[in-house]
């Protein structure tokens, strides 16, 4: 049976079909989701895809969070659900506390559009396990509030269990604390991750086809239990 | 307050009722940009003083920007010389033009200025460009897939720029990133023409299925008349608020913002929103609020419709409850859109709107009646035929003539500049060239917008043009825009011509096939003879090149009065060319990528200098004539890239412009990451930095170079072979070698030097 990936849709997702489409690509079945349901349906792991959500008016994912479907899919994700956050994604995450610290203005002020490399530190998770430990990928990023804070305490346990996922190499485009890109909660069943591996799941239109091992991760658990 | 003499009331309605009991009521039309000739029409055609609120739409209606009327018997050239075209399913006229690109697709797509604004206000004139042109596309039933931005400053040194370019940049990129559409190309050009007055043209291209085109139009009596988006605020009211406070208003209601201000969110909503509602089918017509609002709205649809239309004003969601009726009228409050539905469709219609949060009120319906009414309060105060707002403005044969100074300027031709002879001047030269603002690395600008978002770009900035797959492919368009205001100083006839040429040969160089037109003519006061002749000039050498070059005009968009006190800016037209892709993944980036290709100079170098940025970056200087146009050489160059792309022959292309051979192979080399190695041997000056038209050099794998120049052969393209790709220095042979690093850090280095 195909896996069922859910991509949410809130006002304000922009790649919301890129992630479906990636989801495709990698041999899944991508299932839409809309932000004011109450019902997640029968998915084996969801995507928070990028964008503006709410137009990012009062702080980029603040009002996302409260999204009907956000309650649900937090207690599915504490329950082990597999959970990606691109961008937004990743900001309605730790707005959510799915994830620790936040994502602030970028360190040069600016939008930031570029083809990133980064280095995969974990690829455990249940997102990343289709990587080598350590192998550097090129995908695109783009944000202007990317810059990933944490207290010490927290970055010292980000660092110290494993749960920095991926790493900006040669460049830090945002000012990340560590150069984090992107990380994972305890169980890492939950990823968030600043740039975009949607993106780049084709040679054709993204920098590379790298981006779609994020997809395909996920599956070979499912298609393996 | 007490009433004066024959005004109306404070507090009363101007009515119709009202305005035949008072007809010697003076009305602000001078304020309000009309003249007495403009004023007795509008008596004559209502046989009676306007009301308050009937003056409003008319002087909206008839202002330059709405009704062309000093541009529109100039612009009927672009008809009378249409070449035929069987692609062309929308022409001018519409929001925007529509051509059939095959495979069941269709693509409209237009460029709009928003020139004043982006000065004023440069964050919020430039977002709202680009939402307008946006709205323009979504009106036609399509998807919006992609913008460009045409961006022109003042001089990069001048203390405001950094100020404007800032705003503009961020704006540009502020609403096309929030709204989710991938900015694949433009250009950033610097000139001291453009210090107070800097031109911000968008261009937005849509996506949809030929038998799904919509259209501004309000037919069938009863019908229901539904305004969707954004409340109605105080914003981008000019002209409104001198009526209002001359006639009925209190001191603190005098000042209102007069640029608009964006919300993409809002603007995302209605885009999804809309595309939900028309793959339901549920209108008959649908129109974007742009300029002049809800007059501009009601009496085009009306007017192009069954004829008539009720509106109640009341019914208008107001953010501001104080607005007075004309301010209603004029108001160009943002992400607003008028639809008609069937009355048995519009529940339905509501439902979408309620589903993405899009505030939706029926205002009014269609009629038979063949006028235009409004009521408020319950008083009629509009009765107006809406075909003399909309379609029967008035039309000015402005007079025109050669400006005095131009005989002048073309004589003083750059045959007089010292040009570099020694190996080290040229490489200097080249240096210099590669780190000037006009021909400096734009990443500066571009990383600030979004290029990946949809998921179908294929080439972007700096790629000759930007490059989309359409549907799953394996079909895709190619859109270029270009302009030079130099070259249009110099000769507005061949400036126009010159701009399509280099959009045209930009599109094939990615093995497009150019397909229409679409164009922004950017300049001075029309009122100016001089100016008027340039704008003359212009549209005649771009309506001969369309035909000359079998790509109609679609559309477009004119902005007049782009100048400072009495000097205008240089004339610029931009134009747009779409290109169609039959496969797209056999498009040609301009990027050297392997070691070992022979490296071929398609076309003829002449030497040509007058307006070239080798004389403006070294001397300042403006003078000459401009390269010679040659469309025949430009249709022969592009049928040669389409063929070769299509045969999957060439690895790189890239066309020669602005900065010549050289700027063209360092870029190359620059954005692939390898050198190249090329000898010259004519004049190595002229061979560098000539400008002249029709030129393309081509990055081709040893055993294709016979395939590609018999070609070229065929079709009187004249070829060479310059060098290989190679290596990590750029170098001419027998004159200088130039490490790519050395070229990289002036290239790249100079926006960031001077704005970041």
């Amino acid at each position: 049976m195909t896996a069922r990936v859910g991509v949410i849709t809130f006002p304000g997702s922009l790649d919301d079909r890129d992630a479906a489409r990636a989801v495709l690509l990698a041999g899944a079945e991508p299932v839409p989701l809309w932000h004011a349901s109450t019902d997640l349906g029968e998915v084996d792991a969801v995507v928070l895809p990028g964008g503006f959500s709410y137009g990012d008016y009062l702080r980029a994912g603040a009002i996302a969070r409260f999204a009907p479907l956000m309650e649900r899919l937090a207690d599915a994700a504490r329950g082990g659900l597999p959970v990606l956050g691109i961008c937004n994604g990743f900001q309605v995450l730790c707005e959510s506390h799915l994830l620790p610290g936040a994502l602030t203005r970028n360190a040069s002020l600016h939008f930031v559009c570029r083809a990133q490399r980064l280095r995969i530190e974990n690829s455990g998770t249940e997102w990343t396990r289709a990587y080598e430990q350590g192998q550097e990928i090129v995908v695109p990023i783009k944000n202007i509030d990317g810059r990933y804070l944490a207290d010490q305490k927290t970055l010292d346990e980000l660092e110290s269990e494993g749960r920095v996922v991926a790493r900006y190499v040669d460049v830090n485009p945002n000012g990340s604390l560590n150069d984090i890109a992107g990380i994972c909660n305890e169980a890492g069943n939950v990823v968030g991750l600043m740039p975009h591996p949607e993106h780049a799941v084709e040679a054709l239109t993204g920098p590379s086809s790298e981006g779609l091992g994020f997809f395909t991760s996920v599956l070979t658990r499912m298609v393996g239990a | 307050m007490t009433v004066q003499g024959n005004e109306p009331a404070q507090t009363g309605v101007d009515s119709v009722t009202r305005a035949e009991q008072t007809p010697h009521v003076k009305l602000p039309y001078a304020e309000l940009g009309m003249n007495d000739e403009e004023f007795a029409r509008v008596h004559h055609i209502l046989g009676r003083r306007p009301t308050s609120a009937e003056l409003a739409i008319y002087s909206v209606m008839w202002s330059e920007h709405c009704s062309y009327k000093s541009s529109r018997v100039h612009l009927k050239k672009f008809a009378e010389k249409a070449p035929r075209s069987e692609a062309l399913l929308v022409g001018m006229g519409e929001n925007a033009g529509v051509v059939d690109i095959g495979n069941g697709w269709a693509v409209t797509f237009k460029i709009e200025s928003h020139n004043h604004p982006s000065y004023v206000e440069p964050y919020q004139g430039a977002a709202t460009g680009v939402g307008g042109i946006v709205r323009d596309i979504l009106s036609m039933g399509a998807r919006p897939v992609a913008v460009m931005d045409s961006l022109r400053f003042g001089s990069p040194d001048a203390p405001d720029t950094r100020r404007v370019l800032d705003g503009v940049v961020r704006g540009v990129g502020g609403y096309g990133n929030c709204l989710g559409l991938p900015n694949i190309g433009g250009e950033v050009v610097f000139d001291p023409c453009y210090g107070a007055n800097p031109l911000v043209n968008a261009l937005c291209v849509g996506v949809l299925k030929p038998q799904d085109i919509k259209r501004a139009i309000a037919p069938g009596p009863g019908n229901k008349v539904i305004l969707f988006g954004a409340g109605t605020g105080p914003d981008g009211i000019g002209g409104a608020s001198v009526l209002a406070s001359a006639t009925f208003d209190e001191a603190s209601h005098q000042k209102r913002p007069s640029v608009q201000v964006g919300d993409p969110f809002m603007e995302k909503l209605l885009t999804e929103c809309c595309m939900e509602i028309f793959a339901e089918d549920l209108v008959v017509g649908i129109q974007d609020l742009g300029a002049a609002g809800v007059s501009c709205a009601t009496t085009e649809l009306a007017a192009a419709g069954t004829g008539g239309m009720d509106v109640d004003l009341d019914l208008v969601p107001l953010r501001d409850p104080t607005l007075r009726t004309e301010e209603i009228l004029m108001s160009e409050s943002q992400e607003r859109m008028m639809a008609v539905v069937e009355p048995a469709k519009a529940a339905r219609f509501l439902d979408l709107c309620r589903r993405w949060d899009v505030p939706a009120t029926v205002i009014g319906e269609v009629t038979g009646t063949g006028r235009l009414r409004m009521t408020w309060r319950g008083e009629t105060i509009v009765d107006i035929p809406p075909g003399t707002a909309a379609d029967e403005g008035p039309v000015y044969e402005r007079p025109y003539e050669r400006p005095a100074d131009l005989d002048r300027l073309q004589a003083d031709s750059p045959d007089r500049l010292p040009r570099p002879s020694t190996p080290d001047d040229l490489r200097n030269t080249v240096m210099w060239l590669a780190g000037s603002p006009n021909l400096a690395d734009k990443s500066f600008v571009t990383s600030q917008y979004d290029k990946y978002v949809q998921g179908n770009t294929v080439l972007a900035m700096p790629d000759d043009a930007g490059v989309i797959r359409i549907g799953d492919g394996p079909q895709g368009i190619a859109l270029a825009t270009d302009g030079n205001g130099r070259y249009a100083r110099l000769d507005p006839y061949a400036g126009a011509q010159l701009a399509l040429s280099e959009a045209y040969r930009n599109v094939a160089a990615t093995g497009a096939r150019p397909l229409a037109v679409t164009n922004c003519l950017n300049f001075g006061s029309p009122e100016d003879p001089g100016v008027m002749w340039q704008f003359a000039q212009a549209v005649e050498g771009l309506a001969d090149a369309c035909q000359a070059l079998g790509v109609p005009v679609t559309g477009g968009n004119v902005s007049f009065y782009n100048q400072t006190g009495e000097v205008p800016i240089n004339p610029t037209p931009v134009i747009g060319v779409l290109g169609v892709h039959d496969d797209v993944t056999r498009r040609v980036s301009m990027s050297f990528n392997v070691e070992g290709m022979g490296l071929l100079l398609l076309g003829e170098t002449r030497p040509e200098f007058g307006g070239s940025e080798w004389a403006n970056v070294v001397f300042r200087h403006l003078g000459g004539l401009p390269p010679r146009p040659d469309l025949a050489a430009e249709a022969a160059l592009a049928s040669v890239l389409v063929a070769a792309a299509r045969e999957g022959l060439l690895d790189a292309a890239h066309d020669l412009s602005d900065g010549g051979l050289s700027q063209a192979l360092l870029e190359s080399c620059l954005r692939g990451g390898l050198g190249c190695a090329v000898s010259l041997p004519g004049d190595p000056f002229v061979e560098l930095f000539s400008e002249s038209v029709a030129r393309a050099v081509v990055a081709v794998h040893p055993e294709y170079e016979a395939r590609v120049a018999a070609l070229c052969e065929a079709a009187g393209v004249p070829v060479r072979r310059l060098g290989t790709v190679g290596g990590d220095a750029f170098t001419v042979e027998g004159q200088f070698t130039i490490p790519l690093a050395e070229l990289r850090e002036v290239h790249q280095g100079a926006l960031p030097a001077l704005f970041g």
